[in-house]
């Protein structure tokens, strides 16, 4: 009896909780704003998902944490989970007729209650939602109660389907361009979303493979060392290949998109030197990413007209300037603790923005007004050279810079000085007592950062052709943290994953870019608490020079590198 | 004794007080060169240190909660400063509200008081549910783990009250009753800026007094001592954890009307200087002490109304006060270089963490 | 010039509170010496004080003659002193050849510009450096464990690693925290012939802080007694076993340290 209660009250508390996050996210906006963005065409959007899911999530929660184990009771505490939730935004779309929460809520308009009711008269439409609220429930209690194999098979044909009906418009404008493919997936896509047919086809392929292939071995492991690296070169060669022709497959639109995302991967992977590697939280990266842009801008732009130097000639110059910014802000700050370090790097960059923006500098960094015309780089020798001035042209010079800067990370991580800031981002006090000189140590990956960052800003530079002291808030320095944090800190695959997530969707969905730190929040916010080591964590890297075959002891367990 | 000190100083120091020297060699001839062109009157003196330390008592509410989270986590609370915007950014419709029916010109006390304990309530529930959705489950974590978490939360509370409240500025009603000035002498006192100063002296002697003689506050020292014995004496840790939140919550929502009271514009990205500010008071004060708090706010406070005027005018820098900001994060570097436990404080330069 | 180091009236204080009160110490070259003493006594912040992680307000640490008083930690260690921790602090989620390695680190060279290109000195190094942490390795007794993560070894493996780790640096000076604490009556003893190991076959000169007496006992030529931050006795094993004072400090507070043993630390 004493069981039965608690989960009686378990489940009105989850119930509770999910209503309360679908009316957060409703009063947001992201519901409304999301309502027309389809994932199956006409039948499910996206904005109905974000009211649903958090009703599901939070029936699941209940029925894990119930005690009865009778199929009957734990169908039954989900319903009421669901009905809960169901009726919490109930409330908030009955408060809404009665007092006018517009005056104060934005999107608490009458669109929201409206797709709550489905679209249909408030009071069946509403009467409606209670239900499929408590159906939802249901549907989830009865989803844990099936086999493994078809749960495994029900969630990965699900996330393919949101998956695929969410990047449909990529898909699709992609496919588009394809001539004989747009004819074979036409059926799948209407309106940039998935259609029914589509769907359904897409949630039998994916669900039946997994379906398939539940409980059989993985693909066998290559284990002849000259076959895995025949493997190796073969994928790193294709992929070569496939970068070097994606501007070409994909068009103007999305190599801008390209070269957005592969500036954060640059400096990503500078940033991924100081946080990742060596363990100091810098937040005024920023501030070497204006440095290294307005290097360039003040000695290349014919506009304030002190030196014209051509691009080439002022990127040494440009990025021994980053270098020095890094190096003297360092110097004296490294002996700080980690939070300080934090703010101090913070103000650095609120600084340098300040002194861009102020009157006093104007007449040298150009003020609010920027600096305009900055020489565009200029290839190759004589009639031969061409000046990169489009997208596609510049994705090339952004593409050799990632190159050279993950070749240099790479480097720097299997190297001594690696296990050094290792060894410092572990335990500073015995690192030091090993020898090493922590200031000098940490001095390196900060200067080695802000170089990388400098590179960034001259390449944005020249990819703009005009700056302002707009382009370079503290929201730059977050978004590059935020994508190491997701990719996983101190891991380089991390920073290509992690860009190319939180940098190339919200560009490609115009809808989400509205909502981009608030997604980011809250990606950092959960990555912290769920998965501290990120989606592409650094897998251990083995030693290069191997002198004997070590058979792992048994005793050992695999414990997951905590971040 | 020399050898000791010689083989104790190293590049890093003696680059550090170059900077140090050649950054006060600036300011004094500034000030100089500024006093000398006697451009400014002792009224407008006056008025930019009265100015000060009005700013310095927003900035000293703000300050007590990173000062009393820092006192007992050990972390910077960096989504504060949006626990000190969603007050003032909430209140402003009761305000407005207030404002339309008459409430607010009939009754200003009653209706002030009204605004301010909703703002103090608003900033003390989003205080309260940051910790407990973003910290207490991180509590024995690495250290750059809550505080990623911390920026992370902060952004996520600017872009929800984006979407709550709209992307736009919100205007708050002037109050009638605060209109005008006072004279003292010849000399003009403006009526906002006394009360604020008032509000923010009572405001933080009664927080000095929750912290030092009530038994929550006694509980909470404790807990900040050590906390496994506090536990062991029977104190609830968790419940003081968000009992200091939330009274670093409600300070901040109560620091926020008096913000507004001087600037009476909100919008979704106010807190971030004013945040960033105020933990540099808190810093510049001693981290971990609430009279320092106090002092280090009064002192930015007049360092950002005063500086810009007194050391960069007489330099021939147009529109100094842009650089106001600017020469508030540079004391903030200066202190953490020079002296990291502040005016006040003393114990935390000896804990090694 | 026989004696290795040497304290002279070395003083550290807390606050108010005085953790090391003019201690004398003079420590032969090559010998093997201990430290005991009560819980609280002051024996870890000598330690602190010889390696440079504290600064004595007074007093002159010498070592091989050198005034190393209030020299940095790092530069301490270059100079031949090196030591392992009471609560072992290897580096958890680093592999057990990785710590070794970076146990090295004051005699190797590298830095960023050979990390990048990898010139042929740098690789040889490496390649030189590797091979040493694996010859350690095996020298403790720990061949095969080399890609293990630290924190999954077991604890007397973690112990040696540390030794391994301290040995890295090729110091002249080994300080040991405690090296058998928690350790079986068996582990001991091979911690005790490990101990005389190092010293006979390397020549490295070894101060031990120790708790167990048997150890104690067994290993040193020389041990000294600090009680409240001072010291109160010096000699051989036996002088200290009949010294009055000795087994007053110990005895006199023994009912209660059975009893307070954790909580009085600190």
């Amino acid at each position: 009896m004493q069981n039965q209660y608690t989960d009686w009250k378990q489940a009105l508390r989850s119930g509770l909780l999910g209503g309360a996050i679908t009316v957060l996210l409703s009063l947001i906006g992201i519901v409304t704003a999301f309502s027309n963005t389809y994932i199956v065409n006409k039948v499910i959007s996206f904005g109905e998902l974000l009211i649903v899911g958090p009703i599901a999530a939070l029936s699941l929660v209940a029925i894990q944490k119930a005690r009865a184990r009778h199929p009957g009771l734990l169908i039954l505490t989900a319903i009421i989970s669901g009905l809960t939730s169901g009726l919490v935004i109930l409330a908030l779309a009955g408060l809404g007729q009665v007092i006018n929460l517009r005056a104060m809520f934005l999107n608490a308009s009458n669109d929201l209650y409206a797709i709550y009711a489905y679209k249909q008269a408030l009071v069946p439409g509403l009467l409606l939602r209670l239900l499929v609220s408590g159906l939802v429930g249901a549907l989830v209690a009865g989803f844990t109660l099936l086999p493994g194999r078809i749960k495994a098979a029900i969630s990965q044909g699900l996330l393919y389907v949101i998956l695929v009906g969410l990047m449909g418009r990529l898909i699709g404008t992609v496919l588009n361009t394809w001539g004989f493919v747009a004819i074979l997936f036409k059926w799948m896509f209407v309106a940039n979303s998935l259609s029914p047919i589509g769907a359904i086809f897409l949630f039998l392929l994916t669900g039946g493979l997994a379906y398939w292939r539940y409980g059989r071995p993985k693909t066998k492991q290559i284990t002849d060392p000259k076959k895995q690296k025949l493997v190796r070169w073969g994928t790193l060669g294709g992929f070569g290949l496939l970068l070097i022709f994606l501007p070409n497959i994909l068009g103007m639109w999305f190599s801008e998109i390209l070269d957005n995302v592969g500036l954060f991967i640059l400096m990503g992977l500078g940033l991924n030197i100081v946080v990742g590697f060596a363990g100091l939280l810098d937040l005024g990266y920023v501030a070497f990413y204006a440095i290294g842009a307005y290097t360039i801008g003040v000695l290349t732009s014919p506009e304030l007209g002190f030196f014209n130097l051509t691009f080439w000639q002022a990127f040494p110059i440009a990025l021994i300037m980053a270098f020095l910014a890094g190096v003297l802000l360092g110097l004296p700050i490294l002996k700080m603790r980690g939070d300080y370090l934090a703010i101090v790097t913070l103000g650095f960059g609120e600084i340098i923005r300040i002194l861009v923006l102020s009157d006093w500098l104007k007449p040298w960094l150009g003020g609010t007004q920027g600096i305009q015309r900055i020489q565009r780089p200029v290839v190759g020798i004589g009639e031969f050279s061409i000046t990169l001035q489009s997208q596609q042209q510049l994705y090339y010079l952004i593409l050799a810079g990632i190159v050279l800067v993950a070749f240099v990370a790479v480097r720097l991580r299997d190297s001594r000085l690696g296990r050094t800031w290792m060894a410092l981002r572990e335990d500073e006090d015995v690192a030091v007592a090993m020898g090493i000189n922590h200031v000098a140590t940490k001095l390196t990956a900060f200067a080695m950062g802000a170089l990388f960052s400098g590179i960034g800003g001259t390449l944005f530079a020249a990819k703009i052709g005009s700056i302002y002291p707009s382009s370079f808030q503290f929201l730059v320095s977050i978004n590059i943290l935020s994508l190491i944090i997701v990719g996983g800190m101190g891991s380089i695959p991390g920073v290509f994953v992690g860009a190319l997530a939180l940098m190339g969707l919200p560009e490609l969905m115009r809808e989400f870019a509205e909502y981009r730190y608030l997604f980011y929040g809250a990606a950092l916010v959960a990555m912290m608490l769920t998965k501290p080591e990120g989606l592409w964590p650094e897998a251990r890297h083995r030693l290069e020079f191997h002198e004997e075959e070590t058979p792992p002891p048994e005793e050992s367990e695999a414990v997951p590198e905590s971040a | 004794m020399f050898r000791t000190w010689r083989q104790k100083i190293t590049m890093t120091d003696i680059m550090v007080w170059i900077i140090g020297l050649s950054i006060a060699v600036v300011v004094i001839w500034g000030t100089i060169s500024t006093l000398q062109s006697g451009k400014y009157s002792a009224a407008s003196w006056f008025d930019l240190v009265i100015k000060g330390l009005a700013l310095g008592g927003v900035y000293a509410l703000i300050a007590m909660g990173y000062t009393l989270v820092y006192g007992i986590l050990r972390m910077i609370n960096f989504a504060h400063s949006e626990v000190f915007m969603s007050g003032p950014f909430t209140a402003v419709f009761l305000a407005n509200a207030l404002q339309s029916n008459g409430f607010l010109s009939r009754q200003p006390l009653l209706g002030m008081l009204a605004i301010t304990l909703l703002s103090m309530a608003v900033s003390m529930s989003v205080a309260i549910l940051v910790e407990r959705v973003a910290y207490r489950p991180l509590r024995n974590a690495p250290r750059l783990v809550p505080l990623i978490t911390a920026i992370g939360a902060s952004f996520f509370l600017q872009y929800t009250f984006r979407g709550f409240y709209g992307s736009g500025f919100e205007a708050y009603p002037t109050i009638e009753a605060l209109n005008g000035y006072w004279r003292i002498g010849a000399i003009p006192l403006f009526k906002t800026q006394a009360v604020v100063i008032i509000a923010a002296v009572v405001m933080m002697f009664l927080l000095y007094a929750i912290v030092m003689w009530s038994k929550l506050g006694k509980a909470m020292r404790a807990v900040s001592e050590d906390k496994e014995a506090a536990a062991l004496m029977g104190i609830d840790v968790d419940a003081i954890i968000v009992f200091t939140f939330a009274l670093g919550g409600a300070a901040a929502g109560a620091g926020g009307i008096l913000y507004i009271l001087q600037f009476p514009v909100v919008h979704f990205y106010m807190g971030f200087i004013p945040g960033l500010k105020a933990f540099t008071a808190a810093v510049l004060g001693g981290i971990g002490n609430v009279p320092g708090a106090f002092l280090g706010a009064m002192v930015l406070g007049l360092l950002e109304s005063v500086g810009p005027n007194l050391f960069l005018d007489g330099l021939g820098i147009p529109v100094a006060s842009q650089l106001k900001d600017a020469i508030a994060f540079i004391i903030l570097v200066f202190i953490l270089i020079f002296r990291p436990s502040g005016i006040l404080g003393e114990r935390l330069s000896q804990t090694k963490v | 010039m026989d004696n290795i180091l040497v304290s002279k009236k070395v003083t550290k204080r807390f606050g108010g509170l005085e953790a090391l009160g003019k201690v004398d110490l003079e420590l032969k070259k090559g010998a093997i010496q201990s430290i005991i003493g009560p819980n609280g006594a002051g024996k870890t912040t000598f330690f602190n004080c010889v390696t440079g992680f504290y600064t004595p307000e007074e007093g002159e640490i010498l070592f091989n003659g050198r005034n190393i008083t209030g020299m940095s930690p790092d530069r301490v260690t270059h100079l031949g002193i090196s030591r392992t921790y009471q609560n072992i602090r290897l580096f958890k989620n680093m592999t057990a050849i990785e710590n070794i390695l970076v146990g090295m680190h004051p005699h190797l060279k590298s830095w960023l510009i050979g990390a990048i290109i990898r010139d042929p000195r740098t690789v040889h190094e490496e390649a030189e450096a590797l091979k040493e942490a694996y010859r350690l390795l095996e020298y403790v007794g720990l061949k095969g464990r080399g890609d293990m993560l630290a924190k999954n070894l077991p604890y007397g493996e973690q112990r040696r690693l540390e030794i391994a780790r301290a040995l890295a640096s090729r110091p002249k000076l080994l300080l040991l925290d405690e090296p058998t604490a928690g350790m079986n009556p068996s582990e001991t003893q091979d911690m005790v012939h490990f101990i005389q190991r190092l010293r006979d076959e390397l020549g490295i000169t070894i101060l031990i802080i120790e708790h167990q007496m048997r150890v104690v006992m067994s290993i040193s030529e020389k041990i000294t007694v600090l009680d409240f931050g001072r010291k109160i006795a010096e000699g051989t094993a036996k002088e200290i076993q009949t010294n009055p004072t000795v087994i007053e400090a110990y005895l006199g507070r023994g009912a209660a340290s059975g009893l307070g043993e954790t909580a009085a630390k600190g």
